[in-house]
């Protein structure tokens, strides 16, 4: 088909499956990405803080009774958490089934591989090792204090250099991070939806009881379509009423004192009945403009 | 079909109908899926999912291309994006990663790094020799080259009998497996950090290895010109042909990754990268399993082994393991996926 059926959003992007159909995903938003990572972020601190009060209480006990051995083997122990969590939290929520960190999780976000094939173990230890770069970084070159003079001027250098990987996803439209860049995935939204009422179901029923010309009902395209199927979702009384009366007025309708439900749904179903039968004939009608 | 005069409904609407079941048994066993693990499925489930999945998908093109109802269509592009992840989603066990993993994609990796490992080796000999000749002909340099937590009182300032005594590994054998983790946890640390580093066009990458192999150079210099060069690598060698083999390997993946990124060549810069991100990625994974070893035979070994010919022994054992499980070839060379 020549013209786009639909109107693109911003976020939309083509992601063909093996089996040759595009999903049409939405990439995640910079805010939903930061949201998702300073969720995550949360997490981790927490857990540590919690970590290192037991830690601490089992040392002291470990101290009083097993002597120094025991508190060695917490010492340890809390080492090796602190390092798995900062390296292998990311990388190992991401993957599992789901290949979202609890962050992502939450926010509908889920990692998935650019060129639409498996999402491998490399690439997901790639885009997270890169963490180290992106987050730990600037994070230590902000903790380290400025010197004076030459000092300051090569810190506030290295501030903007760490700063160029720490927002390289505001530079670029897929919303990469250098980690996606080298691990080649990015990150998609997943949402949920349910499977919603077929609103010409009403339609059809009613639709006996009124009988539309084909002018009246070559009146409107696709568009306006699917504002009015958002109308009758929506079943806002006062929506309706004025949408009714719209119709009404430019089908050249006289109405008796049916109600505007009826009316809507009855309208929505031939005109859908009309546009769909002229898309298996290849005519796609966009608007009431497209003619 | 009811009463339900068939020729008032829409054709999309009997589309509808006629698939609806289908749609429905789909997104129930995606939601099961995701809930918990795919092992919750039975057999039955796991075998129908995948043809579910195809007849979802091509309802959907089929509805993109007939239908109007906008609410239809959005339903099936996200249970279609869900059904895609779990069909297309890895099912490789652990055991079956790790096994692959160690049998042919790191090897595999290492060895195809090969140009990589020679100039970071390169660099950090540099370092080394630089940082040695500096410091044998004025102390001082040491203190440049050697930050003074590393060096623990083992500085220019130090006499002979003092810096002997830290190599002998008497210094206190409590604290060894503290030490150890400590160990292992900061140098896989600035190992990932080289490979990250990497992705600033290489230049990072290759003064972290260079400033690591001139605290080297600084610190057997010290120890060569009070007559302690032996001892000295003894006490380095016994897990440093781990831990620097590492540190080299972490720095040629980070060569590769700067290195597509600036020069891709033929192909487009972000196929590069990523091409290069994954064999990067792989050697990175193993160089902190190695760094694990290093980290083992630095906090133990080295304090419980004191014979300086022990040390060279073990030392050599370790380097013969490395170069046999990475560069001997294979009976089975397997291509990789």
């Amino acid at each position: 088909m020549a013209a786009e059926p639909v109107a693109r959003s911003g976020t939309e992007r083509t992601f063909v499956t093996p089996e040759g159909v595009d999903l049409r995903l939405n990439i995640g938003e910079a805010g939903q990405r930061a949201a998702a990572f300073l969720l995550d972020a949360a997490i981790i601190i927490g857990v540590l803080i919690a970590f290192t009060i037991i830690a601490l209480l089992m040392g002291i006990g470990a101290a009083a009774g097993g002597g120094r051995q025991g508190a060695e083997i917490v010492a340890v122990i809390w080492l090796l958490v602190f390092f798995v969590l900062r390296n292998f939290y990311f990388t190992g929520f991401e993957l599992s089934a789901a290949a979202a960190t609890p962050g992502k999780r939450v926010m509908g976000l889920r990692v998935a591989s650019r060129d639409g094939g498996r999402l491998k173990a490399e690439s997901v230890f790639a885009r997270n090792a890169l963490r180290e770069l992106e987050v730990f970084l600037p994070l230590s070159l902000l903790i380290s204090r400025a010197g004076q003079g030459v000092d300051a001027w090569m810190y506030l250098l290295a501030l903007v250099w760490a700063g160029i990987f720490v927002f390289f996803p505001l530079f670029n439209k897929d919303r990469l991070r250098a980690g996606d860049l080298v691990g080649g995935t990015w990150v998609v939204r997943t949402p949920k939806r349910k499977l919603t009422r077929d609103m010409a179901d009403d339609g059809s029923e009613r639709l006996a009881a009124y009988d539309f010309t084909s002018a009246q009902i070559d009146a409107y395209g696709a568009k306006e379509l699917h504002v009015l199927e958002t109308v009758l979702r929506q079943r806002d009384r006062n929506t309706m009423k004025a949408v009714a009366e719209r119709i009404a007025d430019k089908i050249d309708w006289s109405r008796t004192d049916d109600r505007d439900y009826d009316f809507l749904s009855a309208y929505y179903a031939a005109l859908r009945g009309r546009l769909e039968q002229r898309l298996l004939m290849g005519v796609r009608r966009r608007d009431k403009h497209d003619i | 079909m009811t009463d339900v005069r068939p020729a008032q409904l829409l054709k999309s609407q009997r589309f509808r109908q006629q698939r609806e079941g289908d749609w429905r048994r789909l997104e129930q066993l995606m939601t099961k899926a995701e809930a918990g693990s795919a092992s919750k499925l039975t057999d039955e489930e796991i075998l129908a999912i995948p043809v579910l999945y195809r007849s979802t998908l091509s309802a959907l093109s089929v509805a993109r291309e007939t239908s109007l109802d906008r609410g239809l269509v959005e339903y099936l592009e996200t249970l279609s994006a869900r059904a895609y992840f779990f069909v297309y989603g890895s099912r490789a066990t652990l055991q079956d990663r790790l096994t692959s993993f160690f049998r042919n994609d790191w090897p595999n990796a290492v060895r195809g790094l090969w140009r990589e490992t020679l100039i970071s080796t390169a660099l950090m000999l540099l370092g080394a020799a630089v940082a040695a000749w500096l410091v044998l002909h004025e102390p001082e340099w040491f203190y440049a080259f050697v930050p003074g937590e590393l060096a623990g009182g083992r500085d220019p300032a130090a006499s002979t009998e003092t810096l002997r005594s830290t190599l002998d590994g008497s210094d206190g054998s409590g604290g060894l497996s503290v030490f150890a983790a400590f160990l292992f946890t900061h140098n896989a640390q600035v190992a990932i950090l080289a490979f990250a580093l990497g992705f600033a066009l290489c230049l990072p990458t290759g003064m972290l290895i260079l400033y690591n192999g001139a605290t080297l150079g600084a610190f057997v210099a010290l120890f060569a010109s009070r007559g302690l060069g032996v001892e000295v690598g003894g006490w380095l060698l016994i897990h440093g042909v781990t831990e620097l083999f590492a540190v080299i390997l972490a720095g040629a993946a980070g060569f590769r990754i700067g290195w597509a990124v600036a020069f891709p060549g033929q192909k487009r810069r972000l196929d590069a990268a990523v091409e290069a991100g994954r064999t990067a990625a792989i050697v990175m994974g193993g160089v902190v399993v190695m760094l694990f070893f290093a980290g083992l035979l630095e906090g133990f070994g080295r304090q419980l082994i004191v014979h300086t010919g022990l040390r060279y022994g073990v030392a050599a054992f370790t380097a013969l393991v490395w170069a046999a499980y990475f560069y001997f070839p294979r009976r089975e060379a397997r291509l990789g996926r």
